[in-house]
């Protein structure tokens, strides 16, 4: 029995947890200066917005951690001894450890602006900038934000749920025009606009402005204009959080270098989710993933290694989501801003222009290589099973009624989809009625 | 986080914006209310003026209320500051509203006079305002009960439209919520009401003699109708004075429970009649829609309410076959036991007033809006065993696209831990689900999906969830 010791309770860390516990009897620790539990931090914005409350956050109710003995730990880890395998919290307490997971995420980016540290300045990432977005935006007149990602959007949601005026400075032509292609990125522009949120692009920080007291005052914008404001969002990204591993002996860059087994540079010490880097990329994906849905599959790899069962982090084909205000997104495959050179594009637009559909595929062999869908859903495993199988995107589209994930009695867009595609691109493609046997053959 | 601040206002906790127009419609639903109150204590009014303008009123107001709140913004889920309000989040004011809509249930129930009703006499007070109407429809003065059901289509109507603009981006909410609004119009109240109006039903003769009384609210399915078999509810239904009617209701009432029931539920799931018919529902659905967050999600409520529900189901059972044992053999006992003591009226009292009304409908803002249909309903109970173990109903999660936000459970009025099987990529196939939607509404990610499918792979568990290569199913 080994005593594996897990820095971090967010999703990487503790499904690391639940998946030893599922496969072993080691002893379990997990490690947190943020919260007593795990809770979603995805679901925080609901927090301030008043749809849920902290408790509700937390996916497991707090017996469960004694019940699968998993010990949890609140303490900050100052620094780790990896030749005496020690962990020395602040307060000068120490824990010992045969293996080690790091998985303490990522922290807000700065970029140096000048008044960046003032009070009511902040980022959006654990809880206690929850609270203290919380305490900085009491009572204030307009909040600045700036950086147009998908924290950047999600602030300004939360602030516009409680009536503040928002400006929001987005350095790019058009809203996470570096991911979103150019129809869904300004479908998102108009929908920001209709939420009444001052949406500025194209348009930098320059510097924030300090009162009397240190707090934010202004803001003045790449163009020389200036933003009165009492709170400042600094929503550029965000970066591995691994500040406590200067002067130990575990290699880092921007993260904590692992290979595909997700192991450091030392022995018995691991690191995955938002905090750890690939020296090999997998694929067309990023050496760093900070993505729930990627932290979670870490831990269900990570987890069998700890067990004795070697196991590479092999993602499948990629997936994501986010929600825009009230539209939703999701994606399967890639599908990147521009289409590469062999890439064949298609992109639908409902006439309410808040639906959309964008496929990409191989203009040499017509294989599906990815979809974006916003204002409507679609099934996970339908396109999963078509990219598996090589699927083209004369199929998807010919079975797309079997992808539907819309609620039921929700109006349908399969033929005016299917009828424009035909147009655009001289098929003629006939839809197929939904079958049951082939949705279940997904799954299986 | 501790620092939120009470608040009062009723669908948006930013008062700033509520609009002219909304104040003038919060003020005219107000007054309707105010008019209740009013013939409640007794203060003279013209119930044949004030009766019209108080309904109107209420239903006008609210609707006009709802539109301008919901209207202004763009599409989309609505819960905004729902546990930063104080009527919302068991604040003062839902502690005031739950006692006195408890208070209310108390008087309706075993008070009737302090209502204002007056057997064989004038009518006073809330009751004698619904004269008029009970005098145009049926020709005679309201009861207690006449005065109940039209507040209670009202509520359903009001806040259905209400309902209506909140969730107007979803079709299955609308239809839905169409749904409950007619079926509580039509078959809970105005059908009863003609039909007794012609004579079919209530009827007492020239000669003073009392004819009988049957249920005509054809969805009031036994066992939820729970005296559908009391001696005399059969023997209204089959008074020659009641034919056609009479039979009709006996016959599709006693079909309803033995056929429908199962086979709608095996195709549909109970939510056809939970989410879609019934009047429980149909209050709990519009009514009781700013508290569906407040049922409790924890394992320890799930054990309680399947020992509950069960238990009252058992009851019922062991009731009614005890009354047709009586009905059928004349006896007015067994084994001893005195069937309308130690039957009949324990179940009328604790689960019929006190479970289904008073904790029911009272405890809304405490409990939220579904404890009667979660943790009492017998029907529930008996179309939950269907649901559960042979139906095509199921909520299907999106493989792994879950993100464990915790929105589904927080709204599920039913205390279902929707996330607890969606994060794990497993549907979600239990007995309390109504299939109101909501969880799939509120999921910012597209995750859950009510449908009727086949019985293959209903609730299978996936070894892990999809977009995962590390792991091989082989192994």
């Amino acid at each position: 029995m080994h005593n594996i010791v897990i820095i971090g309770n967010g999703i990487s860390g503790i499904t690391t947890a639940r998946h030893i516990r599922k496969l072993s009897d080691h002893k379990i620790t997990v490690i947190s200066a943020e919260t007593d539990h795990f809770f979603s931090r995805t679901a925080l914005m609901y927090i301030y917005m008043g749809h849920m409350k902290y408790e509700h956050t937390k996916p497991y109710e707090d017996w469960f951690w004694k019940k699968n003995r998993i010990d949890l730990k609140r303490a900050f880890v100052e620094k780790v001894d990896t030749d005496g395998k020690t962990l020395h919290f602040s307060g000068g307490e120490t824990m010992t450890y045969d293996k080690l997971v790091i998985a303490t995420g990522s922290k807000p980016n700065k970029f140096g602006w000048p008044g960046q540290d003032l009070e009511g300045v902040q980022g959006l990432y654990s809880y206690q900038d929850l609270e203290s977005m919380e305490a900085n935006t009491k009572n204030i007149s307009r909040a600045v934000i700036v950086g147009g990602g998908l924290i950047g959007i999600e602030m300004a949601e939360m602030l516009r749920s409680r009536n503040i005026p928002v400006t929001f400075l987005v350095r790019e032509e058009s809203f996470w025009d570096n991911v979103l292609p150019s129809g869904e990125s300004q479908m998102i522009n108009r929908h920001i606009k209709e939420h009444h949120i001052d949406l500025r692009l194209a348009t930098e920080l320059k510097e924030i402005l300090s009162d009397e007291n240190g707090r934010v005052k202004a803001v003045i914008t790449g163009a020389g204009e200036t933003i009165q404001c009492e709170f400042v969002g600094l929503t550029v990204g965000v970066s591995p959080n691994i500040e406590f591993l200067k002067g130990s002996k575990i290699e880092t860059k921007r993260g904590v270098l692992v290979d595909p087994y997700l192991k450091t540079n030392i022995d018995n010490v691991y690191a995955l989710g938002d905090c750890a880097e690939f020296l090999e990329p997998n694929g067309e994906r990023k050496s760093i993933e900070q993505v729930w849905y990627t932290g979670r599959m870490m831990g269900e790899a990570l987890a069998r290694t700890l067990c004795d069962k070697p196991t590479k982090y092999e993602p499948g084909h990629w997936f994501n989501s986010a929600k825009f205000l009230d539209i939703e997104y999701q994606t399967y495959g890639w599908v990147w801003a521009k289409a590469k050179e062999n890439e064949g594009d298609f992109y639908w637009e409902h006439k309410n222009g808040k639906i959309c559909l964008r496929l990409r595929w191989d203009k040499s062999t017509g294989k599906l290589l990815g979809v974006n869908n916003l204002g409507f859903r679609l099934r996970h495993h339908a396109f999963d099973k078509w990219f598996k199988e090589g699927r083209t995107v004369d199929y998807a589209l010919e079975h797309l009624k079997d992808a539907n994930f819309d609620p039921e009695l929700y109006k349908t867009y399969e033929a005016e989809i299917i009828a424009q595609f035909n147009r655009e691109n001289g098929k003629n493609i006939q839809l197929k009625k939904k079958s049951w046997k082939r949705i279940l053959d997904f799954v299986s | 986080m501790s620092t939120t601040e009470p608040n009062l206002s009723i669908s948006n906790p930013h008062p700033e914006d509520t609009d002219v127009i909304q104040k003038i419609a919060l003020v005219v639903a107000c007054f309707g209310v105010l008019i209740l109150l009013a013939a409640w204590a007794n203060i003279a009014l013209d119930a044949s003026v004030f009766m019209p303008i108080a309904i109107i009123s209420m239903i006008g107001g609210t609707t006009v209320y709802g539109a301008r709140s919901y209207l202004k913004q763009p599409e989309g889920i609505k819960n905004n500051g729902v546990w930063h309000f104080s009527l919302t989040s068991r604040g003062a004011f839902a502690w005031a509203v739950g006692i006195l809509l408890t208070g209310f249930y108390v008087l309706l129930y075993w008070f009737p006079g302090y209502v204002g009703f007056v057997q064989n006499g004038e009518n006073q007070g809330l009751v004698a305002l619904f004269d008029p109407l009970s005098m145009a429809i049926k020709g005679r003065p309201a009861s207690q009960w006449f005065m109940y059901g039209t507040l209670y289509t009202i509520a359903i109507l009001a806040l259905g439209m209400k309902f209506i603009f909140k969730y107007r981006h979803s079709r299955y909410q609308l239809i839905r919520t169409i749904s409950v609004m007619i079926a509580q119009l039509v078959f809970a109240y105005t059908i009863p009401e003609i039909l007794a109006a012609l004579n079919y039903n209530d009827v007492t003769t020239s000669a003073g003699e009392y004819v009988g009384y049957y249920d005509t609210d054809i969805k009031n399915v036994w066992p939820l109708d729970y005296d559908f078999f009391y001696s005399y509810h059969l023997d209204a239904m089959q008074e020659k004075a009641y034919q056609p009617f009479g039979m009709i209701y006996l016959v599709v009432g006693i079909g309803l429970f033995l056929i429908g029931t199962p086979i709608l539920t095996y195709f549909i799931g109970k939510r056809w009649y939970c989410s879609w018919v019934c009047g429980c529902g149909g209050l709990a659905e519009t009514a009781g829609d700013p508290f569906r967050h407040l049922s409790s999600k924890k394992l320890s409520a799930w054990k309680l309410e399947r020992w509950l529900i069960h238990s009252v189901m058992v009851f019922v059972f062991v009731m009614t076959a005890v009354t047709l044992y009586g009905y059928f053999t004349g006896a007015s006992s067994v084994f001893g036991l005195d069937i309308y003591s130690k039957f009949q009226k324990p179940y009328g009292f604790f689960i019929g007033a006190i479970f289904s009304g008073i904790i029911g409908v009272g405890f809304y803002p405490m409990l939220g809006n579904r404890v009667w249909c979660r943790f009492g309903c017998p029907m529930a109970g008996y179309m939950g065993i269907i649901q559960r173990f042979k139906s095509k109903f199921r909520i299907t999660t999106n493989g792994g696209q879950c993100i464990s936000c915790g929105n589904c459970s927080t709204y599920c009025e039913q205390g279902i831990d929707v996330r607890a099987y969606a994060q794990k990529g497993q549907n979600i196939v239990r007995a309390s689900c109504v299939g109101c939607g909501v969880c799939s509404a509120v999921c910012p990610r597209g995750v859950l999906k009510l449908e009727n499918g086949p019985e293959e792979k209903r609730y299978d568990l996936p070894p892990i969830i999809i977009g995962n290569e590390s792991v091989k199913i082989s192994e």
